[in-house]
């Protein structure tokens, strides 16, 4: 090329360009049969890994798992005041297995006989042994999960025939059998796997990442990381009602602004994390169905680290309590989407539930004078933290907290944390003042209690809470629930949300809300405790 | 010119191996923890452990640095712990997108700047002038991502003359087979006018707002250049000899205006590259420029020394392209290496 030229075509490229004018997006009778078909969802960041029992697979991996592979057992559906479907709880029902016969110390599984992997595999009880072996082997949350319920070690799972499985408790713990129905222990394609796995990767880990494996209702198509997921419906699955929609495409938006625009131009279906502000005007304007469901078992808190000075007196614990502006929260924060977890009527008696609402609220007086009480009349000074990833919720609530704060005279700096030191900063237990969420998939009190205050100092317990009264009724909750023995159950479970609410190592604060936000021919959205979508039951209508 | 080009780039070799080391440094000193991070919220100290074992993060520094470089010898970026997939192919595939993105915001910031640049230098303090320094001020002055919203609420929300911003294709359309990574030119090779049009109707949007934010460099340097030249002798002694306006302008002045507005487009270029990341999270583009930022806040090794090290080589090619094209330009250049 000479200059001559290069001049000629850099000039003509430039006219080119100017004269050059888009046209709107054209669509034709085809894509729009085919888009009829479609689900869109659409939400802000999408999965790492497909397989729940990688490392770090993080939570949108999750639903890529849950919708995809089949497991033992699933839970029944149930129907609230407002007609909006939630999992229940109490209704455990088979999924894999076709029969279950729970005996004193070990539950039998028959397996169906027509279920099969998405490659036409059968399932048998290889593949069921192989794959709960699997999640408590690999290390990670996978096995952390598994122990949760009791289940530890490979022996416990004994292939008996083809299509029985036994399943041999290490103590009686009433999380078993629910800990059987989370995401976790699903069932993959042993034969598949193992012929891809490696001696540095026996479980097959590598494969898995990307390459489902699974029996589940759906089947992902397309994987782009960041990107988009497509899944299509598993034409073959029969242990369940045959799903309805037959594409789904996930797409990763990662402007709030832009999802919001996509539901109300009706070109997304379904997106689900949405700034509260936008659900709760998306909401009054009425043009999309919004279901809100409050978190099962999860709670917003305020933690204070008991082991330093000043959050080492309780005063002063419940003086911060009486300091916090919990309905401002609750109005310029969350825009009422949440369930208060304060302000219940002094004498309200409690409940052998949670999460429930505490005695405290916003009482200033009250506050100075446990603060006098507690020998700092002058107030303190110390940091709240918070967590960078969640900044659209804990930034401003922190904000107000530190303003309140101050009337009383505590004075804070607020410290914001990066997503991801986030966890590191909260594991070394330093954090004089922070705000966190808790949440458990499986839905029982001492659950809760057990990991966040109970005495052995599990990594949820931030506030490094101790107290033999504590662990007494903790212990005592889950060895009656074990045994079946209500009354001592409900008795423990009241000890020991008193204690907490008496001590208030953490304040809870609120019970979030999930938010989906769908248009109106989309149906069938179900809450589960994962409290990510079930594409199953999901309806869209032409 | 080829042994030309073989010593500049041997001169390369001492910053890219720079590049190397202070990347892989600078990612070791970031705060955050990613085997904490990856590890998940429900994880024990032993399982946070247990997958710095498995990232090889416990081993002293020295030898993650030489593991790193012998992976690196043989091609292999590494594994993204956010995505679960190599770097090398996430690079492969990201680049395109963006560098396709900003190719085409260059060219319509080019196909407005630079005209106007001219006509504000011939036609100076008149109307046109003032319009251009207006332009170029609301252009820089405009967060990237404002205009991005901004013209995603015009065009798409209120009047629906573009399509949903959901990156290079609407859903419905598979990717074109892979010949340039460029969609647009892809689609084109494989004769589909329907994807070609779909990928167009994706990317105009975008690339305009690239282009709205690069004006302002490339019209003042335009200007400035030009001032320069017409100022001088021979545009003078050009005019003097009865020379037509136009070709004065054109072809006297503005060729020899060019060496330094090919320098400014070489920096926007390489700029906007890196930091069109706020247009590609506004319009969910699936560019380098967001993989990078998002791996940086999971502190996601890999990627981040990945990308940094495709920026350097890239940076490099394009500098060894101006330098090639100075010579095109002018034939002074030539002569005096």
């Amino acid at each position: 090329m000479n200059r001559r030229e290069f001049l000629k075509t850099t000039t003509a490229t430039a006219l080119g360009a100017a004269a050059g004018v888009a046209a709107p997006a054209f669509i034709n009778k085809a894509q729009a049969q085919s888009r009829a078909e479609t689900l869109l969802i659409v939400s802000e960041s999408g999965p790492n890994n497909i397989d729940i029992h990688g490392v770090g697979t993080n939570v949108p991996g999750y639903e890529v798992s849950w919708n995809t592979n089949a497991r033992l057992l699933s839970h029944g559906m149930k129907t609230d005041e407002t007609g909006k479907q939630l999992y229940d709880r109490d209704a455990i029902i088979p999924e894999l297995a076709e029969d279950m016969t729970v005996g004193d110390m070990s539950a039998t599984f028959k397996l169906r006989k027509d279920a099969t992997f998405h490659d036409g595999t059968p399932v048998t009880a290889r593949d069921v042994k192989w794959s709960l072996d699997r999640a408590v082997s690999v290390g990670g949350f996978p096995t952390f999960q598994m122990k949760a319920g009791s289940l530890e070690k490979p022996e416990q799972f004994v292939v008996l025939d083809d299509h029985t499985v036994r399943v041999d408790f290490l103590r009686k713990d009433r999380l078993t059998i629910p800990d059987l129905a989370v995401i976790v222990p699903c069932v993959i394609n042993s034969e598949l796997v193992k012929s891809k796995a490696t001696a540095e990767d026996p479980w097959g880990l590598d494969y898995t990442k990307v390459n489902g494996a699974g029996a589940g209702a759906y089947k992902v198509v397309k994987w782009t990381a960041g990107t988009e997921v497509v899944y299509e419906r598993n034409e073959d699955w029969k242990l369940g009602p045959m799903p309805k929609v037959k594409r789904i495409v996930w797409r990763m938006v990662p402007s709030a602004g832009n999802r919001r625009a996509l539901l109300e131009r009706g070109d997304a279906d379904i997106s689900y994390d949405l700034p509260n502000k936008d659900f709760v005007e998306l909401k009054d304007a009425g043009k999309l169905n919004i279901v809100s469901t409050p978190y099962s078992n999860g709670v917003q808190y305020l933690g204070m680290n008991v082991t330093k000075p000043p959050f080492d007196n309780p005063l002063v614990r419940q003086a911060v309590a009486c300091a916090v502006p919990y309905q401002k929260i609750m109005d310029a924060v969350l825009f009422g989407l949440a369930k208060p977890m304060f302000g219940a009527a002094p004498g309200t008696p409690t409940e052998a539930k949670w999460p429930q609402a505490t005695t405290f609220s916003t009482d200033l007086e009250k506050a100075k004078a446990l603060l006098t009480e507690a020998g700092y009349p002058d107030g303190f000074e110390t940091t709240l933290s918070f967590d960078l990833g969640f900044a659209g919720v804990n930034e401003p609530l922190c904000v107000l907290v530190q303003e309140s704060l101050a009337k009383v005279g505590i004075r804070t700096t607020i410290n914001k944390i990066p997503g991801a030191n986030w966890r590191t900063e909260l594991n070394k237990k330093e954090l004089p003042l922070y705000t966190n969420v808790f949440s458990g998939w499986l839905d029982y009190p001492e659950y809760f209690f057990f990991w966040c205050y109970h005495g052995n100092n599990s990594v949820f317990n931030t506030m490094s809470y101790q107290s033999p009264t504590m662990d007494g009724f903790i212990d005592g909750a889950r060895a009656a629930a074990a045994a079946g023995d209500t009354a001592a159950y409900e008795a423990d479970c009241k000890g020991f949300v008193d204690l907490a609410f008496k001590d208030v190592p953490r304040i809870p604060l609120y019970q979030p809300y999930v938010n989906v936000a769908m248009q109106k021919n989309v149906s069938g959205y179900q809450y589960w405790f994962h409290r990510r979508l079930d594409y199953r039951a999901l309806v869209k209508e032409a | 010119m080829l042994g030309k080009i073989l010593k500049r780039l041997g001169t390369v070799v001492p910053s890219l191996i720079g590049v190397v080391i202070v990347t892989f440094l600078l990612t070791r000193v970031m705060p955050g923890d990613p085997a904490a991070y990856f590890a998940g919220p429900a994880a024990t100290p032993e399982a946070i452990e247990e997958i710095r074992r498995s990232l090889g993060l416990d081993r002293p520094l020295l030898e993650q640095f030489l593991a790193y470089v012998v992976d690196l010898a043989q091609g292999d970026l590494g594994t993204s712990l956010t995505t679960g997939l190599p770097v090398m192919h996430e690079i492969t595939t990201r680049l395109p997108a963006s560098a396709e993105l900003t190719l085409l915001g260059l060219i319509v910031s080019m196909a407005i700047a630079l005209p106007l640049g001219v006509l504000a230098a011939v036609r100076q303090g008149s109307w046109i002038d003032h319009l251009s320094r207006v332009i170029a001020t609301a252009g820089v002055s405009l967060p990237v991502f404002f205009t991005g919203l901004l013209l995603v609420y015009v065009f798409y929300f209120i009047l629906g003359w573009a399509p949903a911003p959901m990156g290079r294709l609407d859903f419905f359309f598979s990717d074109p087979e892979r010949v340039t990574g460029f969609f647009l030119i892809d689609s084109l090779l494989m004769g589909d006018l329907e994807l070609f049009r779909a990928a167009f109707s994706q990317i105009w949007l975008p690339a305009l707002t690239l282009g709205i934010f690069s004006l302002a460099p490339i019209t003042r340097m335009t200007r400035a250049s030009m001032l320069a030249v017409l100022a001088s002798d021979f545009v003078r002694t050009a005019r003097a000899n009865g020379l037509p306006p136009g070709k004065v302008v054109i072809t006297y002045a503005f060729r020899n205006a060019l060496l330094p507005i090919i320098t400014t487009l070489g920096m926007v270029f390489s700029f906007l590259l890196g930091a069109n990341v706020l247009v590609e999270k506004v319009f969910a583009w699936p560019g380098i420029g967001s993989y990078a930022v998002e791996a940086l806040i999971a502190s996601d090794f890999a990627p981040v020394q990945g990308f940094v090290l495709a920026m350097a080589i890239l940076y490099v090619l394009l500098n060894l392209l101006i330098d090639i094209l100075y010579g095109v330009i002018d034939p002074r250049v030539r002569i005096e290496a």
